[in-house]
């Protein structure tokens, strides 16, 4: 187990290293540092010394990949692509825009972005589970069309009018909870409690009607039958046993996205004014802050990668048969 | 009136879009199991009903596809120039259409139906001294006498509104039973009875039904809209009505332009990937696992900054602010294009790699057919089911992710009108008190008429051609 473990990170590295070429080009071989130095100090200050001296601050006054006027393998290692993006492997993100040290905003963001993020995606799983193992229940009835009818309509809501709408219903009209805000502690639970309720609403037409879907081509296999034929109660086979055999493709989709929870949600933090990592990512989009948007995006990589290895680890607990190896 | 037609890149697209659908559609109706499974779709009410409201959906954004420019009256004490000069505004067919909306602006919020701005002013009285007052609209039923009531002006205008659906309804009637009236006995009459009674070929019965809904809806618009603002008007006073129609276009561009442009290379590097093998598997797998690797948002966020950096430090590549709009909508495209593609290139992929080892292909190769005809000719017919259930299945997430992406700045150029940016400006409006509630009504009501009506016949689409399905 251990030496697959230890293969599949190896495997991650030219990914990662992939990912990091690839951010790195979009960052620095669209537009030159010049350009962007001139973006962000507006159009006022534009002289060639102004940029000079932001390049020189930041450490943006560097060739990108080979620096000929250093010796050795400095001519490698002091360059743009060593410095801004091959650096992240350290987990030494740099600064951010107004100075502070963006590794160590990440380690204090991440919390809050994990206790709005973990609640929506258990309970969220759980409600979607149940609401679709009761549809497949009275499949082919009229309860079945109507409830996969309704799910389609909530799909095709945008999750900002969920957002909207229950901030409004819940926060304004019946002044229930706060309309955004957080604090740790006891108080938590006051703040959470929306943005958790409404991301669970927000998911659970397309989570119910995929998991639907799953349960419904597992119910036409031949040990249900024979699970029928032995007497068991329709509710004892679709808790019993088609649930767990569907548990391979609910993993595939829902493991992966676990390690990412961390990441938070853009919108959510956004509306909820929650201090994750979400309203950080947004934060720095629109003050055009590229190193913060670097980070993310090699972060949320390696959470991926992390996530992608996790489920096949997840499968070996779900399915005796399978052996990673 | 001599104006000049503009051609925007997305116009272009779109037209090419059309003429490839177009084309799509001559083949299908060539090509035996396609046409049976569009038969197969056409039997669901709720698919067909969901194709008529697309339908109209994209007649206005086609309408508003067509951009011109208006000449400039010539300046006065100047003799009419051979050249003339035009106003660096780009219109639509659908802005010209929709003239008395787009002109009539009030100064600010004013609720549907409103004779009154939202809002008090301070008004110097004539006999001295000041009042606060909610002072009447500039168009907004203007017509009407403080002592007239507006339910019964309403009333007066609708009234001939059933009449019109009923006649166009009727008409269309007509033009689907007309050609089955020749092949089956009992005439036009019985024919007519047929998709009345839902038992024709086709769920033409829903078409009957939401044609009437919308000629209705469309007949009261045309009798209401140039005399009052139906959905009430925003912040700066513009008619959401037309901010919600202008909408539709680019709601529309993003849902087809983005798949139309990744297309290409979805369907080259995922059968490439899937019939030879070997390093141009490996090199086709590394890059969507790199590309999937990052977080789509987080992608599309990176790309946008980028673009837009580039768009603001080279301001002489654009000569009208339409152009820059319109360059950015389609960079937005092609920037959802790059993060979306590598589903449909993984599907494809896995699909080549079964058909590669069935005996036609394994013939055609024992033939000596070469590597690019056998694609073509084998490979490529066989998997665009698939292509065509991920276009359809991929279009009204891609409405819902432009009005995320707009909120949280990434979108849509601020000055492109777009559901994203409708909800943006509408947000804080909820908050108010009184509360101003419709932009956002109107925005949410025609984004889910849209996206619904595309997961609708998406669901069809997919459960028809989708052999292994029956989901």
């Amino acid at each position: 187990m251990s030496a697959y473990i230890l293969r599949r990170l190896l495997y991650a590295l030219p990914i990662l290293f992939g990912v990091n070429l690839f951010t790195f080009l979009l960052f620095f071989g669209l537009n030159s540092p010049d350009d962007i130095a001139r973006m962000q100090l507006g159009a006022k200050y534009t002289t060639t010394e102004a940029i000079e001296r932001w390049k020189a601050e930041r450490g943006y006054d560097k060739p990108m990949f080979w620096n000929p006027a250093r010796a050795g393998m400095e001519k490698l290692g002091d360059t743009l692509f060593v410095d801004k993006s091959l650096r992240m492997f350290t987990f030494d993100f740099g600064r951010a825009g107004d100075g502070h040290d963006i590794a160590r905003e990440i380690r204090s963001r991440m919390w809050p972005s994990l206790a709005v993020a973990l609640p929506t995606f258990v309970l969220g799983l759980f409600a979607a589970i149940v609401f679709a193992l009761l549809l497949v229940f009275f499949r082919a009835t009229v309860l079945d069309f109507w409830g996969v009818a309704l799910c389609v309509a909530m799909m095709s809501i945008s999750s900002m009018f969920y957002i909207i709408g229950g901030q409004w219903l819940v926060s304004k009209t019946w002044a229930l909870v706060p309309v955004s805000g957080y604090a740790g502690g006891i108080d938590m639970a006051r703040f959470l409690g929306l943005p958790v309720l409404i991301g669970v609403v927000a998911g659970l037409g397309a989570g119910t009607r995929w998991y639907r879907t799953i349960f419904l081509e597992e119910i036409s296999r031949d040990y249900v039958r024979t699970a029928r034929a032995k007497g068991l109660s329709e509710l004892a086979v679709l808790f019993r046993h088609v649930l767990r055999n569907a548990l391979i493709p609910i993993l595939t989709g829902v493991v992966v996205v676990i390690p990412s929870l961390f990441l938070g949600s853009l919108l959510m933090e956004s509306f909820f004014a929650i201090p994750g990592l979400g309203s950080y990512t947004i934060d720095a989009i629109r003050s055009q802050d590229f190193a913060v948007v670097r980070a993310m995006v090699f972060i949320g990589s390696v959470l991926y990668i992390v996530g992608l290895i996790l489920t096949d680890l997840s499968y070996t607990l779900a399915d005796p048969r399978i052996r990673l190896g | 009136m001599n104006v000049q037609p503009v051609l925007l890149l997305t116009d272009l697209l779109v037209f090419a879009l059309i003429l490839v659908a177009l084309a799509l559609a001559v083949r299908a109706r060539n090509h035996a199991p396609s046409r049976d499974a569009w038969r197969r779709v056409g039997r669901r009410p709720a698919a067909m009903g969901a194709a008529v409201i697309l339908l109209v959906f994209a007649v206005i954004g086609f309408l508003d596809s067509l951009h011109y420019r208006e000449p400039l009256p010539p300046a006065p004490g100047e003799a009419a120039a051979a050249q003339p000069r035009y106003s660096a505004e780009v219109l639509s067919v659908l802005d010209a259409l929709l003239a008395p909306l787009r002109l009539q602006t009030e100064k600010t919020y004013s609720a549907p139906f409103a004779r009154q701005l939202f809002q008090r002013e301070t008004i110097e009285q004539p006999g001295g001294g000041q009042a606060r007052i909610h002072p009447r609209l500039v168009y907004g039923a203007r017509h009407l006498q403080p002592e007239d009531s507006l339910l019964a002006d309403i009333a007066r205008r609708l009234a001939w509104t059933p009449l019109v659906a009923l006649a166009a309804s009727g008409l269309l009637l007509l033009a689907l039973a007309a050609p089955g009236a020749r092949r089956h006995p009992g005439g036009l009459r019985a024919a007519m009875r047929r998709i009345l009674s839902g038992r024709g070929t086709l769920a033409w019965r829903a078409v009957l039904v939401v044609a009437f809904l919308l000629a209705l809806l469309i007949a009261a618009g045309i009798a209401l809209a140039p005399h009052y603002h139906i959905l009430g008007t925003d912040k700066v006073g513009q008619d959401v009505l037309y901010l919600s129609l202008k909408s539709v276009r680019t709601g529309l561009v993003i849902g087809t332009l983005t798949t139309l442009i990744m297309l290409p290379f979805a369907i080259s590097l995922g059968i490439a990937a899937g019939y030879m093998g070997g390093w141009v598997d490996d090199a086709v797998q590394y890059l969507y696992t790199v590309l999937n690797a990052i977080p789509s948002v987080l992608l599309i966020a990176a790309s946008v900054l980028m673009m837009q950096v580039a768009i603001d430090t080279h301001p002489q590549w654009f000569d009208t602010a339409a152009q820059r709009a319109d360059a950015r909508l389609l960079a937005l495209c092609a920037i959802l294009g790059i993060t979306s593609w590598t589903g449909l290139c993984r599907l494809l992929r896995g699909e080549t790699l079964k058909l590669r080892e069935l005996d036609y292909v394994q013939a055609a190769r024992a033939f000596g057919a070469s590597t690019a005809a056998i694609l073509q000719r084998h490979i490529l017919p066989n998997v665009m089911h698939i292509v065509l259930i991920n276009v359809v299945l991929d279009f009204s997430g891609l409405v819902l992710a432009e009005a995320v992406l707009s909120y949280v700045g990434i979108g849509v150029d601020p000055g492109t009108i777009s559901f994203g940016s409708m909800i943006n400006m509408a947000r804080t409006e909820l908050a108010r008190e009184p509360i101003v509630w419709w932009s956002l009504t109107s925005a949410f009501i025609f984004m889910f008429v849209l996206v619904l009506s595309a997961n609708l016949l998406a669901d069809a689409v997919r459960d028809a051609f989708d052999p292994g399905g029956g989901r």
